[in-house]
């Protein structure tokens, strides 16, 4: 017996935001936005993990130690690729043959 | 939290491990949601790789990001967001104790996975059309010689990381199925629907990774070789 | 007429029969059983490869063995022992066990699950066994490419789906554990109320499931690249052979920790135990396991200060590296306070503790040595990383898992174990354990290479020693083995709290009911609270 039933409408309204969020990131991607263009692509991937997230899986109406279990996870995925980019990106810095 | 009507014994299932169904179902959902987490990393090393070579050989990458087609990944990203839509409407429907709708949503949700995965067989098959499959036949056109290497690269991630994906949705599929034969034999009420939910939370998670597998492997820098 | 009142009564061990009694069992106890039998097999198993290798090394000639069969030697001796010893050991055994109980729960969260992890671990364990038997792997535990994807004849393929299938076994023991600490704590028994090896355990399991899972997606890249020649880490495709470095090591760093927290968790338990006294700082001891969980995900850089790693890296992973030591150190001052001013038995259990505190604090100290980046440099494969990791793993894990197994033998069997042999093993195991581990600090620092069978004469003596102290060791570790057996049927009839300890466990009979308690325990004390058990002393044999 569920604490929370949205309504059809609410689901209705985040499909079509995400449906608009796929449009708009396929148009964008022919703009040329030089460097930025990952960022955009990126920024609304990450909106529209948030609309299934937070209204199709609920996320909103959950407890604190789910969205807490939700947030280690993207952060621990954060980490593993932010420390290793970060050898990765410093490789051949300090201008020493093999370094 | 509203008192609990006395269900059906058949559908309440709880387990001797646990006191109340409460918190059964909070395990349940916790469960669940720690599975998700370990798919997150799961997933993740083939993010990570991706950042890495993307990084490093984007000009090779948006060439051969470009060679896949565009209208095609999006239309089956829609598809597959149409899913996530009837899978969230069959877990309201499991709410609301409407056992037809959940029949009726969660076989939507299964055609349209199904969709998705006949329309990635397409798009692998035009690979193999292309010699864009990675291995001792492996050939891009419009690209040097040194650079062959690097396109292999791309594609060894694009057939990784959709195939990891599409293995996800036959589980998905499966997990419907068994979902559907439990609804039609009236296991699931107002009262009891922790499977159903839980088979919404797995089926929207492979939701959200092609919700970054689309733009990261189709949309490169598309605005340079159309 | 205790014997006759023992058979009588109904516990978990004869409340039913036969085998399928066995291997359908939802129980955790059993599980925990099934786990401590097959964990026990691949100790030998890996046990027997160290004593192939020390063999070998008894001379400086590549005599004993063929280059190529050494090669599989060591990299099975690890496999065995990381993957199907080492880790599972106390989460999957006194784990199982004893954390239901401890924080007052019937079972588990998942049972079936739980069951299904213990097949897993068999099932993978049975695919690298066949690996082992059809030829063996020559890698190295670590795999690392383009060796093992393209150049290795050994049974890769076959050893990588069994550690890749037992992995999971790890991720579904960490998941159910998160649960069923978070979910199933009885009444009264808040976060600050659980025992610390509690704490340690779930610190453990988060681990356990945040880190497994990018291995095993590791092994799928090493599989397909193997049988696929994608060339995901291949150079000439322009592929990355690091980048495999630092996906398996942002797993296999943390999964020591994996390996050395639960023992950690085992000694807070018994230093408290067998001083009578609560541990000092026991939230400074809880958030000490936590800390470390974090913190081991942010070095695995250190394993690759020479691989090319860029110097800016190397420094940060050397910094964090220092890091991590902080919560270990803390720790093993509170057990030490914990000591201070208590009531001290030596019984085998507390031999055992003071044992992993000291071993565990030389083993810990050298990380350091090998965290910094320019002693790095000079001793990186060499012996001295193996004598650091060796002084934790067993001088420290071991000996944890051996003191935790003696003390809640008889909460597991309702038999107590005989205190002398188990004193007696205790020396041999510690005496055994340094004379064949401390020369290999000297021999690495020397600059004996690590995985090579064939070394200058000058290095002969201290290998000589380092293998008797392995022999001395084998028998140390022989001796329970046959005490335990023997105990089951000879050992002194335990009561429910021999030790006159805390904790939950305890409160129940020697051996437990099938569902640990007759009626759900509430909780009202503080963790360690020996005002609670005045009047139980404790019962050394």
């Amino acid at each position: 017996m569920p604490e929370h039933v949205d309504s059809v409408k609410t689901y209705t309204l985040v499909f079509a935001a995400l449906i608009i969020a796929t449009i708009v990131t396929t148009a964008v991607a022919f703009v040329d936005l030089g460097p930025f263009s990952v960022v955009v692509a990126l920024v609304i991937a990450v909106c529209k993990m948030l609309l299934v997230a937070l209204f199709f899986m609920h996320v909103r109406h959950s407890t604190r130690l789910t969205r807490l279990v939700v947030m280690g996870g993207l952060l621990w995925l954060f980490l593993l690729i932010l420390l290793t980019l970060g050898d990765v990106v410093t490789r051949g810095w300090v201008g020493v043959p093999g370094r | 939290m509203a008192s609990e009507a006395h269900a059906p014994a058949e559908s309440l299932a709880l387990r001797e491990q646990f006191d109340t169904e409460a918190q059964q179902k909070d395990a349940s959902t916790l469960g669940m949601w720690v599975f998700l987490i370990t798919e997150v990393m799961f997933f993740g090393g083939l993010f990570l790789a991706y950042t890495i070579y993307r990084r490093a050989y984007s000009s090779v990458f948006a060439i051969t990001s470009s060679s896949l087609n565009v209208y095609i990944g999006a239309a089956n990203t829609v598809v597959l967001l149409c899913s996530s839509y009837t899978m969230v409407l069959a877990v309201r429907a499991a709410q609301l104790g409407r056992k037809n709708a959940i029949i009726v949503f969660l076989i939507l949700t299964l055609i349209l996975g199904g969709v998705f995965l006949g329309v990635k067989a397409y798009e692998w098959n035009e690979k193999f059309q292309e010699h864009h499959v990675p291995g001792a036949g492996f050939h891009f056109e419009g690209i040097q010689a040194d650079q062959q290497g690097h396109a292999q690269l791309f594609f060894s991630l694009y057939f990784a990381m959709t195939g990891l994906h599409a293995l996800h949705m036959v589980i998905g599929v499966g997990l419907l199925s068994f979902l559907i034969w439990q609804t039609r034999k009236g296991r699931y009420s107002a009262e009891y629907l922790t499977p159903v939910d839980l088979g919404g939370l797995y089926w929207h998670f492979v939701d959200i990774i092609w919700i970054f597998l689309y733009p990261l492997l189709y949309l490169i820098d598309r605005h340079l070789g159309k | 007429m205790i014997t006759a009142a023992v058979h009588e009564r109904e516990h978990y061990l004869n409340q039913s029969y036969g085998i399928k009694s066995w291997l359908l069992t939802k129980d955790h106890k059993r599980i925990a059983l099934l786990y401590l039998a097959t964990i026990t097999l691949f100790f030998f198993l890996g046990g027997a490869f160290a004593t192939l290798i020390r063999i070998e090394l008894l001379t400086p000639q590549g005599n004993f063995v063929s280059s190529e069969t050494y090669n599989k030697l060591f990299t099975m001796h690890g496999i065995a022992m990381i993957f199907f010893f080492l880790i599972p050991s106390i989460p999957a055994t006194l784990g199982n066990f004893f954390l239901p109980m401890m924080i007052g729960a019937r079972d588990l969260a998942f049972p079936k699950i739980n069951l299904l992890s213990w097949y897993l671990l068999v099932i993978g364990g049975l695919f690298a066994l066949f690996a082992m038997l059809a030829g063996g792997v020559d890698t190295g535990w670590t795999f690392y490419t383009p060796y093992s994807t393209t150049y290795s004849n050994g049974w890769v393929i076959a050893t990588a789906i069994g550690i890749f299938i037992a992995g999971f076994s790890s991720i579904l023991t960490g998941l159910n554990f998160i649960v069923t600490v978070h979910r199933m704590r009885a009444p009264g028994m808040t976060w600050s109320r659980m025992p610390l090896f509690v704490w340690s355990t779930y610190a453990t399991s988060l681990i356990q499931v945040l880190g497994t899972p990018v291995l095993a997606v590791t092994i799928v890249l090493v599989f397909c690249e193997r049988v696929f020649h994608i060339g995901i880490f291949d150079p000439a495709l322009g592929g990355d052979p690091v980048l495999f470095q630092h996906m398996f090591w942002f797993y296999s760093h943390p999964a020591v920790y994996i390996m050395v927290l639960p023992a950690m968790g085992v000694i807070s338990e018994l230093v408290s135990v067998f001083s009578r006294k609560p541990v000092f700082g026991y939230h400074f001891v809880a958030y000490a396991s936590m800390a470390i969980a974090v913190l081991g995900f942010l070095v695995w850089g250190h394993h690759l200060f020479v691989a090319t790693q860029s110097v800016y890296a190397g420094l940060v992973f050397s910094f964090l590296s220092y890091f991590v030591a902080i919560p270990s150190a803390i720790k093993v001052f509170n057990w030490t306070a914990t000591l201070y001013k208590g009531s001290i038995s030596y019984a085998t259990p507390m031999l055992y503790a003071f044992g992993f505190i000291g071993l565990f604090t030389i083993g810990g100290l050298t990380g350091l040595f090998v965290a910094s980046l320019g002693f790095d440099v000079h001793v990186t494969d060499t012996y001295f990383v193996v004598a650091h990791f060796h002084y934790i793993m067993v001088g420290g894990t071991i000996m944890a898992y051996l003191g935790g197994l003696h003390y809640w033998w008889p909460k597991m069997t309702g038999r107590m174990y005989p205190e002398g042999w188990a004193r007696l093993s205790a020396l041999v195991i510690f005496l055994g354990f340094n004379l064949t581990f401390f020369p290999q600090f000297i021999l690495g620092y020397l600059g004996m290479p690590r995985r090579y069978h064939v070394y200058p004469d000058e290095f002969q003596v201290l290998h000589v020693l380092s293998t008797a102290g392995a022999s001395v060791l084998a028998v140390g570790y022989l001796m329970p083995m046959i005490y335990f057996v023997w105990s089951l049927r000879y050992g002194k009839i335990a009561g429910a709290n021999p030790w006159g300890a805390t904790g939950l466990e305890w409160r129940t009979a020697s051996p437990p009911p099938l569902h640990n308690f007759d009626e759900t325990p509430v909780v009202t004390h503080e963790a360690y609270d020996y005002s609670t058990v005045i009047g139980e002393e404790i019962e050394v044999g």
